[in-house]
């Protein structure tokens, strides 16, 4: 940059002897180059690390890189990306992610809205009543997935306890496929719905109080306040909320593999992340499995694209 | 309450009628979800607690009766667990620190001092946050493991620090890891609370012709006390929390090196299925230490989950 600086400079400095010089001099003295070290450092680490990595997995993934050995990037192709297209387990993979991404992060919205309409008026003790709601989110997944895991239990577990009080036969929650990826969602819903409710909540605290008022002498009811004046003007939380949730939901691996512990999740509930992570850990087809982590990243950025470009306009970055 | 029943004065009677039952099912309400959330937990430490065969015969909830009590499962995890403790503290607290202290400085870099391009570097931090690891797990694997063990050349070194043995070497690549991959979302953390500080500050150290440096030691370092607070605790529940990384760069739960999380999905298993009172006694010992946290600072921890949004 600065010897850039030197060369473009060196022309016209017949006019002022020193120009380039002060110029160079200006230019270190700068607020770009004496904040560098700040921003520089971090800038670095996390550069290479998260984008050197994307480009190196981006790499491979062209690659038919499997077992041991090092990856030969002679034949570069996109075969791997033609073989996950068309594989059953992939298409699979990709369904379930879908339905857990949709599924996942409506319910949590709408749950998550209703606790803080719930919880921001006329509540004694509201905060405490957040504070227990927003717990799960402090547990690892590794640990809720064990909750669940006991939670789900087809002789001894509460769900099936207030199935047969119910009268009806006890449900293999984890078992059985078509039920499974529910099983799933229902619980990741129990640990994410108290953030939702928090971000939804911070909303709710931003709009002025006179709005109620007015809507009130309006003499609208609460729930018609709630549903025509309030919620819209929260447009803005459940779009940065959505994101979180969904880019979550693309990358869900821990809890699907802490509930059984072993690479495969309970059947009917193979996502594309545990499918990647499985291709590679288990079985060595590091080219295969990055093609699927580049899709993987390109939905995410799918999600993020659109948001961050959002959020830009807006000017609120 | 005052005004709506000076407006409504002919109808008080039946207002505050409406307005109790509201109240009535509103508490309704909120009580059931109590239960929601709570149940999972309640039920987990009540069979932690139970012996085998009052967890096979008593209801899941209930609390142990009599002979029913122990507390074997509770110390049989302990045992299990207590090597994997060590390692997840000795993990996390410095992954901790550093990730913390670069988004901080990071966050000074783009915020308080002005420079074009800003934007666009800042958009580079964001995208950090939400990209999928799995896009990474597959270089960061061959990275650690072939291009640069650092694990198998810090081994000796390692070995010869007291407390510690030689395969706590492996922890050092995950505590990199984990620092450079939390240094955007602590980096966006810190830049929404610089944003809010006012601008005055930093042009006064200017012209007083304080340094950058200074100016950072002196004036936003003791500001940013509290939001340290907010992003250490974050961070730290994150990263003791996580999973991922320490299962791509350890492996195994029967690593000497494996964090609690690791460690954790194995525990009580056996080929007759899973032992439910040692697993649920060591998922609540594993949880202890993000609990403390949270009960002490749930203010701060949702700050900083609000802030992320």
């Amino acid at each position: 940059m600065a010897t850039h600086d030197n060369t473009e400079h060196v022309s016209d400095a017949t006019d002022e002897a020193v120009g380039w010089e002060s110029k160079l001099r200006y230019f270190l003295n700068s607020d770009f180059v004496r904040s560098a070290p700040y921003w520089g450092i971090p800038f670095v680490l996390m550069s290479i690390a998260v984008y050197g990595g994307i480009g190196y997995n981006f790499a491979i993934s062209f690659t038919d890189y499997e077992g041991l050995g090092t990856p030969d990037y002679s034949t570069l192709d996109l075969e791997m990306y033609a073989q996950a297209l068309s594989s059953d387990a992939f298409i699979a993979a990709a369904q379930n992610n879908l339905v857990l991404l949709v599924g996942f992060t409506t319910i949590c919205l709408v749950l998550g809205l209703f606790l803080a309409i719930l919880l921001d008026h006329g509540i004694r003790f509201s905060e405490k009543f957040q504070t227990v709601y927003l717990l799960p989110m402090s547990l690892s997944f590794v640990v809720t997935a064990q909750l669940w895991l006991w939670m789900f239990n087809v002789e001894s577990g509460i769900l099936n306890l207030v199935v047969t009080t119910l009268g009806f036969n006890p449900v293999d929650w984890l078992g059985n496929p078509s039920i499974a990826l529910g099983a799933v969602i229902f619980a990741l819903i129990w640990q994410f719905s108290g953030y939702t409710m928090v971000v939804y909540l911070a909303g709710l605290q931003s709009i002025p109080d006179d709005q109620f008022e007015a809507a009130r002498v309006d003499g609208a009811s609460i729930t018609r306040t709630y549903l025509r004046i309030i919620v819209p003007q929260l447009k803005e939380a459940s779009v940065s909320a959505a994101v979180v949730l969904m880019v979550f939901a693309l990358k869900a691996f821990t809890f699907l593999y802490a509930l059984v512990g072993r690479y495969r999740p309970p059947n009917g509930t193979d996502i594309l992340a545990t499918l990647m992570v499985r291709r590679a850990f288990k079985f060595g087809e590091w080219a295969y499995s990055a093609a699927i982590a580049t899709m993987l990243l390109i939905m995410a950025l799918g999600v993020i694209g659109p948001y961050l470009y959002y959020q830009y306009k807006q000017g609120s970055l | 309450m005052s005004q709506s029943s000076s407006t409504g004065s002919f109808d008080v009677a039946s207002l505050v009628e409406d307005v109790n039952l509201r109240r009535v099912a509103q508490y309704a309400l909120v009580v059931f979800f109590l239960g929601f959330f709570l149940v999972p937990l309640e039920t987990g430490i009540m069979t932690a607690i139970k012996t085998n065969e009052s967890v096979a015969r008593s209801l899941p909830f209930a609390p142990p009766v009599g002979e029913g009590f122990t507390l074997g499962n509770i110390q049989f995890a302990l045992e299990q667990l207590s090597g994997s403790f060590f390692n997840s503290l000795i993990m996390s607290i410095p992954a901790t620190i550093g990730s913390v202290l670069f988004g901080s400085m990071a966050a000074y870099g783009l915020t308080m001092v002005n420079w074009r391009a800003q934007m666009g570097m800042l958009m580079l931090f964001v995208v950090g946050v939400f990209v999928p690891y799995q896009a990474v797990l597959v270089p960061l694997a061959r990275f650690w493991n072939n291009i640069f063990p650092l694990a198998r050349m810090l081994e000796p070194m390692v070995a010869s620090i007291p407390f510690f043995q030689g395969y706590h070497a492996e922890l050092v690549p995950l505590v990199i890891t984990h620092i450079a991959y939390g240094i955007p979302i602590c980096t966006i953390l810190f830049r929404s609370y610089y944003q809010s500080l006012p601008n005055s500050l930093v042009e006064a150290g200017k012209i007083d012709g304080a340094s950058i440096t200074k100016i950072y030691r002196r004036v936003i370092l003791p500001i940013s006390k509290p939001m340290f607070g907010v992003v250490f605790i974050y961070q730290f529940t994150q990263i003791y929390n996580e999973f991922l990384f320490a299962f791509t760069l350890v492996t195994g739960s029967d690593a000497p090196a494996a964090p609690v999380t690791l460690v954790l999905p194995a525990i009580g298993a056996s080929t007759s299925g899973i032992d439910f009172g040692i697993r649920m006694s060591a998922a609540f010992l594993a949880a202890v230490p993000t609990l403390i946290l949270y009960v002490a600072f749930a203010e701060q921890f949702a700050k900083g989950l609000r802030t992320e949004a």
